[in-house]
């Protein structure tokens, strides 16, 4: 630790003051730069790397059979193989039109109910039991009843997706409305501030945040749900591949449609923390050390 | 201009700004504010002093319009402004827009000039796109001022607004609040609990106890006011003996 003695100084007669010398200490850690400064984005590939380094050096230490576990250069050859088929692409995008479409929706009817639900007693009481009762069945339970329904085309998947990202939405815009700070709301009414004028310059900006955080769960929840969605009476996307690829026996196949979606989770997580940066920008939170 | 009191012609004293006639709250059946009565000329400072929980926020938030669970009649001008102890900037906001929050009327370019020459009133025109989370204290509180002063107030509720300053800064803002009242002549109802504060800046203060006031005093003293002159603390005691404080 970073003690410093002090010594007290000689006076001018050359005799020292009587007290003792007191050890002082910094009240923050020095800051110490050692070696080259990484940046963050450069420290925050270090894990996935050696995660992926250590991958292959079981693999190809033979710990595991091919068939086990593929080994990165083996998925790598996988995507490969069918981006030449063209199957790669046209699989990615059916994925990702579902999680776009029911995103769209389930975003959409999230915001809307929890608005009103937040806003008005007579939303909440409507809204809020109906919500609360049906958010805690779980969703992929309803798989097989809503092929019954839906069939088996797109329309069940996106259903599921759009219900899925609806309650993450929901739960924590709601909750959010109703955290806003009361003496806001009270300033801006002394202000001049309408119902509609409290709406948009104080309810809905601070209940930003939690939005936000329902956004984040919703993608996760929506990458969930169309795994299992897609593995289930399909003919297409990356959880048809992943499917389709055990009854080939192709477990490298298997590991490239994990990847892709770990790839995928990471650049929706990426687009999050983006939007949280710009529309947040107001607050001063903890930002880790 | 005129001024907006709805009773005007049913026979309110002309030149008054606040009219508040037998103001009954309770809360939960605990009575707060009893039978209180209060008039405020335009343009007059009044300080309302009392110990906490003597109901002197509640009056205000009445005369401010946030409460209407009271019994009894009161008229206020439509043009109020209220600066509460803590500044209660809206943090989503810059300053600008904190400062012309709730205003129409009038082009966007207008409300901004409007904005950033209420901001020049309080010497923040620097910090117009600051966000309010980097502003101190003292300066959040100016901007506070700022966001009443831009709407032309007839009346200005103060809550306790120097409360949480240190005393450097609120020796300041006293001069800026004199100052500002100076030119644009609101007529001021001041809630504090500090009584230097009340003689050096009121025309008029008042002692709220248990929910009446007990005590009208008229502080006739020139301005600028210092703490030691005679006339001071001579109205300095009565107010504190008034409110139960016996000095040494």
């Amino acid at each position: 630790m970073s003690t410093v003695e002090v010594l007290q100084a000689p006076r001018a007669d050359g005799a020292l003051a009587a007290a003792p010398a007191a050890v002082l200490v910094r009240p923050t850690p020095a800051k110490t730069h050692r070696g080259i400064p990484i940046p963050r984005w450069a420290r925050r590939l270090i894990a996935p790397l050696a995660v992926l380094g250590i991958w292959q050096l079981v693999c190809s230490q033979g710990v595991f059979t091919p068939i086990e576990l593929a080994s990165p250069v083996a998925v790598v050859n996988a995507g490969r193989e069918l981006w030449a088929e063209g199957q790669f692409q046209s699989n990615l995008l059916i994925s990702l039109e579902r999680v776009a479409v029911g995103l769209a929706f389930g975003v959409t009817i999230g915001l809307v109910i929890s608005v009103l639900s937040g806003l008005f007693h007579w939303g909440e009481d409507l809204i809020d039991p109906l919500v609360q009762a049906a958010r805690s069945v779980p969703i992929l339970g309803l798989l097989p009843l809503v092929i019954i329904w839906f069939g088996i085309g797109e329309a069940p998947k996106i259903f599921l997706i759009a219900l899925g990202v609806t309650f993450a939405i929901y739960i924590n815009t709601y909750s959010a409305i109703r955290g806003v700070d009361m003496k806001l709301i009270e300033a801006g009414r002394t202000f001049g501030l309408g119902r509609l004028g409290l709406i948009r310059r104080i309810i809905l900006p601070g209940s930003l945040p939690g939005f936000l955080v329902g956004l984040r769960l919703a993608l996760v929840h929506s990458w969930l749900i169309i795994v299992v969605a897609e593995q289930i009476n399909a003919k297409s996307g990356i959880g048809y591949l992943i499917n389709a690829a055990q009854t080939w026996g192709r477990t490298d196949i298997i590991m490239l449609g994990c990847t892709v979606y770990a790839v995928l989770g990471l650049i929706a997580d990426f687009i999050v923390r983006r939007l949280e940066k710009s529309l947040l920008a107001w607050r001063r939170g903890f930002e880790g050390a | 201009m005129a001024l907006t009191l709805d009773r005007n012609e049913a026979g309110a004293p002309g030149g008054v700004s606040v009219d508040a006639r037998d103001i009954r709250r309770a809360f939960d059946g605990r009575v707060v504010l009893d039978q209180l009565s209060l008039t405020i000329g335009e343009g007059e400072f009044v300080a309302l002093l009392g110990r906490s929980g003597s109901g002197k926020s509640t009056l205000l938030r009445i005369l401010g319009g946030l409460d209407d669970g009271y019994q009894g009649d009161v008229l206020v001008p439509k043009q109020r402004a209220v600066v509460f102890q803590e500044a209660r900037l809206v943090p989503w906001l810059r300053v600008l827009p904190n400062v012309t929050l709730g205003l129409s009327g009038g082009s966007r370019g207008a409300l901004k000039g409007r904005g950033l020459a209420a901001l020049d009133e309080v010497g923040l025109t620097k910090q117009a796109s600051a966000w309010p989370v980097t502003l101190s204290g003292g300066e959040a509180q100016r901007v506070a001022l700022a966001r009443a002063l831009v709407r032309e107030p007839q009346l200005v509720l103060l809550d306790e607004p120097f409360g949480a300053l240190d005393a450097l800064t609120r020796i300041r803002m006293h001069a800026l609040l004199q100052d500002l009242c100076a030119r644009h002549r609101p007529a001021v109802l001041l809630v504090t609990h500090d009584v230097d504060e009340a003689v050096l800046l009121a025309d008029r203060t008042l002692v709220l106890v248990d929910g009446r006031i007990t005590l009208d005093l008229p502080i006739p003293l020139e301005h600028p006011r210092r703490r030691g002159d005679p006339g001071f603390d001579e109205l300095r005691s009565r107010l504190l003996a008034e409110l139960g404080v016996e000095e040494h």
